[in-house]
Parts: structure tokens; sequence; C-alpha cells
């Protein structure tokens, strides 16, 4: 693939997906990484996102969609700053993953797959994030919480708007 | 591949190694049922239908995917594989709608028949069924998506098929959907196949939906009037209140050369036969000047002895016929044989697209050497030279992508701009924007201003080839072209023209010079007692006919089915003679005439045309629109009118027929019926009307040595190829006078105009066509 000339990603970003394309001898193989990371960068898969990752691959935009809306994990809204996703498939369902859930719903004023109207938080149920062992866990980005009571959520979403607070809010896109 | 021998349901079966088991079982009468398999599509194996039991296999295995070994014990029925398949059944329907009743594949749904089989009819699903509202992709295609069984057939036909893509699959499990490229619109060939191979009534045709249930409707085979590729297509056709009015088009039954595909012209545009703006009477100019309803006796009478007038006074020399390029083959034969012997005039032409009279001419003396569309859809190797298959003869850009698909074809394509067939070309010769005059030479291995050789080493090195090449090789650089190929061994050629019938109306003489089978009229042979009286001077081609109109030196003009006002001739200047127009339409020339004749469409009339690689077909009476009536018999009134001898035209009745018709043999069942089938096939059944195109057909399979056809395959609704290598080597090269036409995959000529689906479906789709590549 050529250098870019207009991308929409940073040059850190495009650099790794230019690496990404030549990696496999097929070269639309790379395409879920390169929309996870274009995700991770942008906040969501836009339509720009999805038109330049199309023609980095060189396939059809049609069968970016097809790949990206079969995983749950890629969205095509913008999510809040700080993702929480809740596990509540049996480990966790046992271990009161749903009250845990209904926790963040009632703090947070919510629904899955709700927004606050600051943009901070949004919130997700999820299928199992492969922490059965410390069920009920939760994971906010990449962080993971886990061996949860309803009792810490309030401390959990704490922690974060401070980190908001003191990261600023003009990094984020 | 060697064979082996299986054991399907306590039946010993024979077939090469590696064959699917499916399609073994279906060729041995042993129904084995599928959504997804799709023959000639790749495997998909997610309907799950299929299943049967594989001795020494612990679950049961999916017969679209089994590749037959030697030794194989299958069980294809058995209570456990009917409980499977109707467990299969129960989750489908879980989602789908019960509206069989209104949903147009009732009647012929794959899943409906499933139901009745397998059962599974009884739902013990409770929860509430999961509505989605209907989408409209485009005018052509609709999809509702509760009705969707996710067989991904339409994906795989958009995808490989058609090589367009436009179709995809998104979400998962209960959610997933199929979706179109522009997100709530399709862009693509509009070709409706995905609506064509739907199992079930997901994908629905804009202009078939909701009109008619499959049971209500007459299916009659006949052959596409558009493009000269020769497209069977089957034709659902119903009683309106004035006859017979045509409502779906597609070929499911797979008949014919181009199997079930059709483009959207095929499948959509058979709507200008119920246009509103159709001449519905005769038309005579009055004494105001203005077009008037008349009865056919009053305008035949007009028209007669205006033509008889003319003849008389000035000679056959001053009254010119121009013909169809969409008109059957008997039609065109019955009116250049009026024009020489009743008119006495060799001024006789047509539109012409391609330089068929070069062709024949190239090939005389030469026969097996013209490629038919079977030949272009099995060759190992093809060449294919100018023009853009896959927007102007969808057939034949299917045939070589299936074939290269397929069969491993390999193509060459040369041509002065990218086309998109080159996406399965093996080589392509990048030719200058004037090119196509040495392609001949640089085949030939001299030096030309073309430097790639390697494109030539390849080709030469092919063992056989196919060459196709269009309107863009003409008079000697065609001949050139194809003397290249004659002096080598097993290479074939076809020659592409533009219309339905564009190959047929050459091959029938509506030439100046040519008389049927491309005989020069100045060297008559048998066609002078044929033809008694007729002129031996060539006559004048289109443009010099149309140039003495502007002159006003022309009598008298008949015009049949052809509209040279759109294009090569100020409307005006036709009031400058005395016009005679038969057409469907009243055009831009019929609107100029002085007296217009309402003819029938190729849907509405019995006769054989010819596609463009010489295949014969038979073209079936469809619809039925009332006071029309078909060119063969507008001319044989007009001849009659004339005061001729109609019997000198069309050789029909006589005293040999005593034929049998069936009535005096036994009652047995059938008996009759399978008489007059061996009495067409020896085409000994009687004529006995004037207005019997087959009667005209016996006379021109007498005539024109290149059509020797196979009868009962006619009559089958198969092709039957004509061999041009049958042709007396004529001193003539025709003065050329083609005028390329490149209809596109939504345009017509001047027929196209008249079809509203068609005219709907360019508005829809926006010049630039999704291009896309699959790796």
């Amino acid at each position: 693939m050529s250098v870019e000339t207009m991308s929409i990603f940073s040059p850190q970003l495009a650099a790794r997906l230019d690496a990404l394309v030549a990696k496999y001898p097929v070269r639309r193989s790379a395409l879920v990484p390169m929309l996870l990371y274009a995700q991770d960068e942008v906040g969501y898969l836009s339509d720009a996102v999805i038109t330049e990752v199309a023609s980095r691959i060189g396939i059809t935009e049609l069968d970016v969609r097809n790949v990206a809306t079969y995983y749950s994990m890629l969205r095509f809204k913008p999510a809040g700053r700080f993702n929480v996703q809740v596990c509540t498939n049996i480990s966790c369902m046992l271990r009161g993953g749903y009250d845990i859930f209904d926790r963040f719903q009632d703090e947070l004023g919510i629904g899955h797959k709700g927004v606050t109207p600051d943009a901070l938080f949004s919130l997700e149920e999820v299928e199992c994030i492969g922490a059965c062992c410390w069920a009920p866990a939760i994971q906010v980005n990449y962080d993971f919480h886990d061996d949860l009571t309803p009792d810490r959520v309030p401390a959990i979403l704490d922690q974060y708007r401070a980190q908001a607070k003191s990261e600023g809010k003009a990094d984020h896109a | 591949m060697a064979d082996v021998t299986i054991t399907v349901d306590g039946k010993k079966l024979t077939a090469p190694a590696g064959a699917l088991l499916i399609d073994v079982c279906r060729k041995a009468g042993i129904e084995i049922p599928a959504f997804c398999y799709y023959p000639g599509l790749s495997l998909q194996a997610a309907c799950r239908m299929c299943v049967v039991r594989q001795e020494k296999v612990p679950k049961l295995q999916t017969a679209c995917t089994t590749q037959v070994a030697e030794g194989q014990v299958f069980i294809t029925d058995s209570p456990e594989i009917t409980q499977a398949r109707k467990a299969t059944i129960e989750l489908l329907l879980g989602n789908h709608p019960l509206d069989c009743p209104v949903c147009d594949a009732g009647g012929e749904c794959e899943l409906q028949d499933m139901t009745f089989k397998y059962g599974a009819g009884e739902s013990r699903m409770v929860d509430v069924k999961r509505h989605r509202d209907e989408q409209q992709w485009s005018p052509a295609v609709y999809y509702d998506r509760p009705r969707c069984i996710l067989c991904y057939r339409c994906i795989r036909m958009c995808g490989e098929g058609m090589d367009v893509w436009a179709l995809g699959v998104q979400n998962r499990g209960a959610s997933a959907v199929i979706a179109p490229n522009g997100g709530d619109r399709l862009d693509c060939e509009q070709c409706g196949m995905c609506i064509d191979v739907c199992p079930v009534g997901a994908l629905t045709s804009g202009s078939y939906r909701y009109k008619t249930r499959p049971w209500e409707m007459n299916h009659v085979a006949t052959v596409c009037t558009h493009c000269a590729d020769g497209c069977k297509v089957t034709l659902g056709v119903r009683q309106s209140p004035e006859g017979a009015e045509i409502i779906r088009a597609d070929n499911r039954d797979k008949s014919g050369i181009n199997g079930d595909f059709l483009c959207a012209k095929g499948r959509f545009g058979f709507d200008f036969v119920q246009n509103p703006q159709r001449v519905s009477r005769p038309l005579v100019r009055n004494a105001q000047g203005v077009l008037e309803p008349v009865s056919w006796e009053r305008a035949l009478r007009t028209a007669a002895m205006k033509l008889t007038e003319v003849r008389d006074t000035r000679g056959g020399s001053a009254i010119g016929v121009i013909g169809s390029n969409s008109t059957t083959n008997e039609e065109n034969y019955l009116l250049q044989k009026f024009a020489r012997s009743v008119l006495r005039t060799n001024n006789i032409d047509h539109e012409r697209t391609a330089d068929y009279a070069a062709f024949a001419h190239a090939l005389a003396g030469h026969a097996g050497r013209a490629a038919s569309l079977r030949d272009i859809a099995s060759a190992p190797a093809i060449l294919l030279v100018g023009g853009d298959p896959t927007k102007e003869h969808p057939l034949l850009a299917w045939e070589l992508r299936t074939n290269v698909r397929i069969n491993r074809a390999r193509l060459y394509v040369a041509n002065t701009t990218p086309i998109k067939l080159e996406r399965q070309a093996k080589a392509v010769l990048r030719l200058p924007a004037d090119g196509y005059p040495l392609l001949a030479a640089y085949l030939g291995g001299q030096s030309t201003s073309i430097r790639d050789i390697s494109f030539r080493d390849a080709l030469l090195a092919e063992e056989s080839l196919v060459v196709i090449f269009g309107p863009e090789f003409r008079g000697a650089q065609l001949d050139a072209l194809v003397k290249w190929g004659i002096e080598r061994p097993h290479i074939r050629y076809a020659c592409i023209g533009a219309y339905a019938n564009s190959r047929g109306a050459a091959d029938m003489g509506l030439l100046p010079h040519l008389l049927p089978g491309y005989v020069s009229v100045s060297q008559p042979g048998a066609f002078s007692s044929e033809y008694p009286g007729m002129p031996t001077a060539p006559g004048k081609p289109l443009q010099e006919m149309l140039a003495s109109v502007s002159s006003g030196d022309l009598g008298a003009l008949l015009v049949v089915g052809a509209n040279p006002a759109a294009n090569q001739i100020n409307p005006a200047e036709l009031r400058k003679t005395f016009l005679i127009v038969q057409d469907i339409f009243l055009t831009e020339t019929a609107a100029m005439a002085d007296v217009v004749l309402p003819a029938a469409s190729l849907y509405e009339k019995t006769g054989t045309v010819t596609s463009t690689y010489g295949d014969v077909q038979l073209a079936r009476k469809a619809a039925d629109i009332p006071r029309s009536k078909p060119d063969f018999e507008i001319i044989v009134r007009l001849a009659g009118a004339m005061g001729v001898d109609v019997k000198t035209l069309v050789p029909f009745g006589g005293s040999a027929v005593t034929a049998d018709l069936g009535q005096s043999r036994g009652a047995q069942a059938g008996e009759a019926d399978r008489h007059a089938v061996w009495l067409a096939a020896r085409s000994l059944e009687p004529k006995l009307s004037p207005f019997d195109p087959f009667a005209t057909m016996d006379e021109i399979e007498r005539l024109i040595p290149a059509y020797k056809l196979d009868r009962l395959n006619l009559f089958g609704g198969n092709d039957s190829p004509t061999e041009p290598g049958f042709v007396p080597l004529s001193q003539l090269i025709a003065p050329d006078g083609v005028t390329p036409a490149h209809d596109g995959l939504f345009t017509s000529g001047t027929l196209g105009r008249y079809s509203t689906s068609l005219v709907d479906l360019l508005r829809h789709q926006s010049p630039s066509m999704a291009e896309t590549a699959a790796d």
C-alpha cells in the first residue's frame, strides 16, 4: 500500500496499518486488527474509517462492513471516554453480575449501550471477558476490575472521573 | 478423474472421484434437498438440509461438501435424516413470516416445498417473530428481511457469477441480514440474478412483486428481443381484458444457452409491450396532413396503390425498403423477397451494427470456423478484441466469466480502453487508440507499433482459440483478422453485432448487394428463378437511400421496425417521400409517415431469430396485443393488396399437402401430439395459411445452405447453430455501412426508450458502476 496522502489516522497508526497489510499472505487478513486499532484511536468505526481501511486493503466498503458488523466489540457510534463493559455470562451471573450491571445503570443513569450526556462513560452488557476465576468482573476500556460487589461501583467510577480531570478533556476526540 | 463406485441407499453409483455427493445423487435421480447449494457457485454448507448418513462416520455429513471416494456407503433417506431436516426447517421457520398467501414466491418456494415434505409446519416456538420492514434497494430489487433464510446464494451469485460483489451479509446469528453495497441502495448492474436464485421470497422484483401467483400464468419460452446474444427467456403470461399480458421474465428452468442467466434488459425490459404509447390502429395521413386512424383495408390499399404506382411509373429503383434488426428471420426473408420480386428493387438495407457480410465472405468455404455461443462457453482459450461485453453483451460476459471460473479457460483481452472483463483475463494487450487495424499484422508476427510480444506468444502457444470481435472490425480489416486464423488450425471466430436479429437481417439478405445467404445480386444463380423479375444491379445502401429521400428522388420508402429518424436523417426530410412505416410505436420515423401499420413485437409473434453467434432459436408468441399484426402478416397482406398471388411469396398449401393431422389415428392418448412432433421434425407439417412463417422457414432452409437446422432441437426450445462456411465465394466486399450501436445495460435502441423499467433503472444507476476487486 502506498503511503496515504490524506489519512485520517495518526502517522503512528498509519505506519502500523501499513505494516499489517503486508504481513499476511492475503491482504484482507489484516482487516480485523486494523479495525480494532482504528477504533482505539478514533473511538468508533466512522464512515471515514471504513472508507480508508477498505482502500488500504483494496476491498469494498461493503466487505469491511460485512466483517465489522459481525463483531460486537467493534462499534459504529462513539462510546464514552470510558467504556464500561459488564460481564453477565454464567460465572459472573452466578456471582452477582446483574447486580453490578444494575448498580452501574443507577449510578450512570444510562442503560445497555448508553452514553452519559458528558460523554465520559458508556455502559455495555457483554459476553464472557475471560475473568471467570474472579467473577464478577468488568472491563473499562482495557482495564479489568474483578471480584466486585455493587458497593465498589461508585469508587470505580470516581477513579475514572478523577483520571479524566487530571488528564483534561482536550486530548479526547 | 478415475471413476469410483459408491453405494447410495443400497444402489451402486459410479462417478468421477472427487465429484460432489449431492451432484452424483441428483444425477442418479436421488433427491437431496438443499437451500445454499447452487450448481456452479462456491460451496457454502450453511443450510444443513443436505445432510446424509455416511457409514463409519459418527455424525451426519453434508452431501454438498462430501467428495465421493471408492467404497463409500451413504444413506440419504431414513427417519434420522428426516428428523434432522425437519429440525433445520423448524429453526428456519422460527423467524420466517407466515405470509405465503401474499408472497411472490408462494407456489414456487423451496422452503414451502421442503416444509410440505418434512413437516415442521407447526412451530414449537412461542416467542414473537422478529419483524423487520421491507426495503427497496433499487427500482428492480426489493428485500423482505424476515423471509430471508441466509442461504448466501444471492451473495455468491452477485460476486462469483456476476463479478459485481454488491451484496454482503451483515451482523450475525439471528440478526444477520443481507446488505447491499450502497448502504440502503443497490449500486450494481441490476441484472436481478439475486432475485432469481433466491429460494424464498426474500428478494423480489420491482416489476413482478404482488402482481400475480405463479400458477395463474402461462409460461412461454421465447428469445429476448434486446441484444444480439440470444438469451432464451421464459415469459410469464396472464390473461388480460384485451388479450394476454407479460408479467414476468426469467429463465428458471435453465433451458437454452444462457441457463438461468438474464440481464436487466431481458428480465425487466419486457414492459414496452404494455406501453400505452403503442400504435393501436393503422394510421393514414389525411388531406389536412394529419395522421388519422383508419381500417386495415384502407391503410393497406393506400400503401399498395402508391407502391404499385411508383413501381409502374418510375421503376422499382425509385422505391426503398429499410428492414429491422428485431423482426424474425422469416419476416426479414419475406421482406427482401417482397422487395426484390414484387417491388422490383434492390434498394433494401437495415441499420447494420456489424459487418456480417464481410464476416461471411471471410469465412466462405471454411466450414467449422464460426464459433457458436456454446463453443465460446466451453473454449479453453478465447481472444476478446474490442468492445465491452459486460455492458453491451451481458450473456457473452457471463459465459466468459463462467468459463474462466469453472473450466479455468484462458481469456486474452486486446482493447484500446480498460474493460471490466480484464479481471478474468490471463493477459491484456492495451492497444493504442487507433490500434485495431494493426492487430492482424501484429498477430501475424509483423513488426508494428505494438511492442508487447509476450501476448502474441501466449496466444500462439494455445492449441485452439476462439476470437471474438465486434464492429470495430469491418471490411478489409475484418478480412485480415479472420484470414490470420483461417491459415492456422483450430481457430474459430465470432462477430458481435447489436440487436436481437441483427445477424438474421444480414443472413436473410436485407442488404442492397447481397441476397439471402450472402449471394451476390449480380450473380443470383438459383435465385433468378425463385425471384422472377428481380433486378441484378446492386441497390442503394441505407445512407444513399436516405440521401435520395432528402434530395426528393425516392418515390416511396417502406420502413419495417426501424427508426432512421432517430440519428440518421432529419425527421422533416422524410416528408419528401411517400413513407410507409410498420412499427410498434409512433417513433420519430413513424410520426412522419403517410401510412403507419401497427406491428407486433418479437414477444407477440412466432418465428426464428439468429443470435450474433449464428445460433438459430425459436421465438414463440407470448403476449397478445389487440389491433396489431405480425410484420409477416402485414407484408403478405400488402403484397395481396398489390394484386400479387401470395402463394408465390409464401409457399403454403399446394397440392402436395396430404398430411394426416392425426384425427384418423387411433384413440391412444397423445398419438396426435406425437404425430405432430414427427411431422414438424421432418418439416412435413401442413402449412395451410399464408401467414404461417414456417412455410417461409422451409424456403429459407431450402435456399440458404448455412441454415440447415436441426428442427427437432429447434422446436424443443434449443439453439441450432448455422454454418456460415457454406457461403458462395462472392466477389463483393460490402460497402461499409456499419453504425455500431453500443447499447449499454439499460438501453436498447429505440425500443429501450419505451420500457419504463429500463428508463427507471437507467435513472437509478449512476454512470459510475461499482468497481471492486476480489483477492
